[in-house]
C-alpha cells in the first residue's frame, strides 16, 4: 500500500513538474514569425471584452504589451496614440494590453489602467491580461513589447516582434520607426524589414 | 584620520556618461578578473531591489579578483536629478556608467543574444567562462552563481 501511495506522490510530482516546463516554455519561447496567433477574449477599460475577431474590417493588427508604471511605456504612450490615429483606418489598430500582476505593482491595476487611459486619451482598446494568460502565449516579455499581425484567412499571422522605434526618451531624435515601417510594408503586401528588433523595458511583472 | 575612513560619494566625475562601446571594451576583457557587469535602472522595481547585493559583492571577496560594474539604463534626463542622488543616496560604492546609446536593437544581441531587452540583467564573465543572466538575484544567489567563476 505504502509503494503505491508513494508512486501516485511520484507521479503527481512528475505531473506537476510537466506542467510547470510547458509553462516555462511557453513563456520563454512564445511566437516567431510566421506563427498563427490565437485569439483571445480580454476585458478592455470600459468593461467589455474584446477579441482580435470583434475587428471585422482589420486587416491585421498592432498588438502592444503596455502597461502603466514602467518608464520605457510610458515615453510611448502618446506615440501609441498616434499610431492608431494613422493606421486604424488604414486597417491596423493598435491593441494594448496590461500584462502585469497588480498584486507587485499597483500602478498597474485595472482601475489605474482606466485613469490612464483617460489621461493620455487612448484610442485603443486597453486591455487586462487578468490570469497572465495571454502574454506568456504571446512570449511577451517586457512592456513595450509590439507583435505585429497580419490577417491571412481566418489566421492572424506574426509579422514583425520588437520595438516601437528607436529613441525612447527623444522622439525628435528618432531614425527608424520599427513598427511604422512594418506596417507599411504589410499594406504594400511586402514583408517587413526588419522583422523582430530588441528594445530595453520592463520586466512583465509576476507575482512570486 | 575620521575622514579618511569615508567612502567617496559618487558625483558627476566619477560616473561618466558612454557609449556601447564603453561596455563592448569591458566584455573584451580576458584576464584573471571575474568582471560582473549589471545592467540596471533607478525606474526599475527588481532592479534596485538587487543593486545592494552587487555592490557588496566585492567586500564580501576581499581576495578574489573581483570587477563589479553598474551600467545604469536610466534616462539621460535624469542623470544629474535622479541617478546622482540615488548613488548618493543609497552610498553606492562600485563604478557606475549611464549607458546612452538610444537603439537598443544595435547592442542587445551583442550583449548576449539570449537577452530579450527586460532589465535587470546581468553578464558575468572571466577568461575561462562567461554566461547571461536575465533575472533578478537573491544575495544568495548572486553569491552562489559567482563563486562557480572563482
Amino acid at each position: 500500500m505504502k509503494k503505491v501511495i508513494l508512486s501516485a506522490i511520484a507521479l503527481l510530482a512528475v505531473a506537476a513538474m510537466a506542467v510547470a516546463f510547458t509553462y516555462k516554455t511557453n513563456a520563454t519561447t512564445g511566437y516567431a514569425i510566421g506563427d498563427a496567433a490565437a485569439d483571445f477574449s480580454l476585458k478592455n477599460i470600459d468593461g467589455k471584452m474584446v477579441s482580435l475577431a470583434d475587428f471585422k474590417d482589420a486587416k491585421g493588427y498592432i498588438v502592444v504589451f503596455t502597461c502603466n508604471h514602467c518608464p520605457y511605456a510610458k515615453a510611448y504612450e502618446d506615440r501609441l496614440v498616434a499610431l492608431d490615429k494613422k493606421y486604424k483606418t488604414q486597417g491596423y489598430p493598435v491593441i494594448a494590453i496590461n500584462p502585469n500582476d497588480p498584486a507587485v505593482n499597483a500602478e498597474d491595476s485595472y482601475e489605474k489602467m482606466q485613469e490612464r487611459a483617460k489621461e493620455k486619451g487612448f484610442t485603443f482598446p486597453y486591455l487586462f491580461d487578468e490570469g497572465q494568460k495571454i502574454f506568456p502565449i504571446f512570449g511577451a516579455t517586457r512592456t513595450p513589447h509590439v507583435f505585429i499581425l497580419q490577417k491571412d484567412g481566418a489566421k492572424n499571422v506574426v509579422k514583425y516582434i520588437g520595438a516601437i522605434d528607436d529613441n525612447h526618451e527623444d522622439e525628435t531624435a528618432v531614425k527608424t520607426k520599427y513598427v511604422e515601417g512594418a506596417v507599411d510594408a504589410l499594406i504594400a503586401g511586402k514583408a517587413p524589414n526588419p522583422e523582430t528588433t530588441k528594445a530595453i523595458g520592463c520586466t512583465i511583472k509576476v507575482k512570486k | 584620520m575620521a575622514f579618511a575612513a569615508k567612502a567617496q560619494l559618487q558625483d558627476s566625475t566619477t560616473v561618466p556618461i558612454v557609449g556601447f562601446d564603453y561596455v563592448q571594451q569591458l566584455m573584451q576583457q580576458k584576464n584573471d578578473t571575474t568582471y560582473v557587469i549589471n545592467f540596471w535602472a533607478t525606474w526599475c522595481g527588481p532592479c534596485i531591489k538587487e543593486l545592494p547585493h552587487f555592490d557588496h559583492l566585492k567586500a564580501s571577496y576581499p581576495d578574489k579578483k573581483l570587477k563589479v560594474i553598474l551600467i545604469s539604463l536610466d534616462f539621460k534626463k535624469n542623470y544629474k536629478n535622479v541617478l546622482l542622488p540615488y548613488l548618493q543616496k543609497h552610498k553606492i560604492t562600485s563604478p557606475v556608467a549611464l549607458l546612452y546609446e538610444p537603439d537598443a536593437n544595435r547592442w542587445i544581441e551583442k550583449v548576449s543574444p539570449e537577452w530579450s531587452g527586460a532589465i535587470p540583467a546581468t553578464l558575468i564573465f572571466n577568461k575561462n567562462k562567461s554566461s547571461f543572466y536575465e533575472q533578478e538575484f537573491t544575495e544568495k544567489e548572486l553569491h552562489t552563481t559567482v563563486e562557480t567563476y572563482f
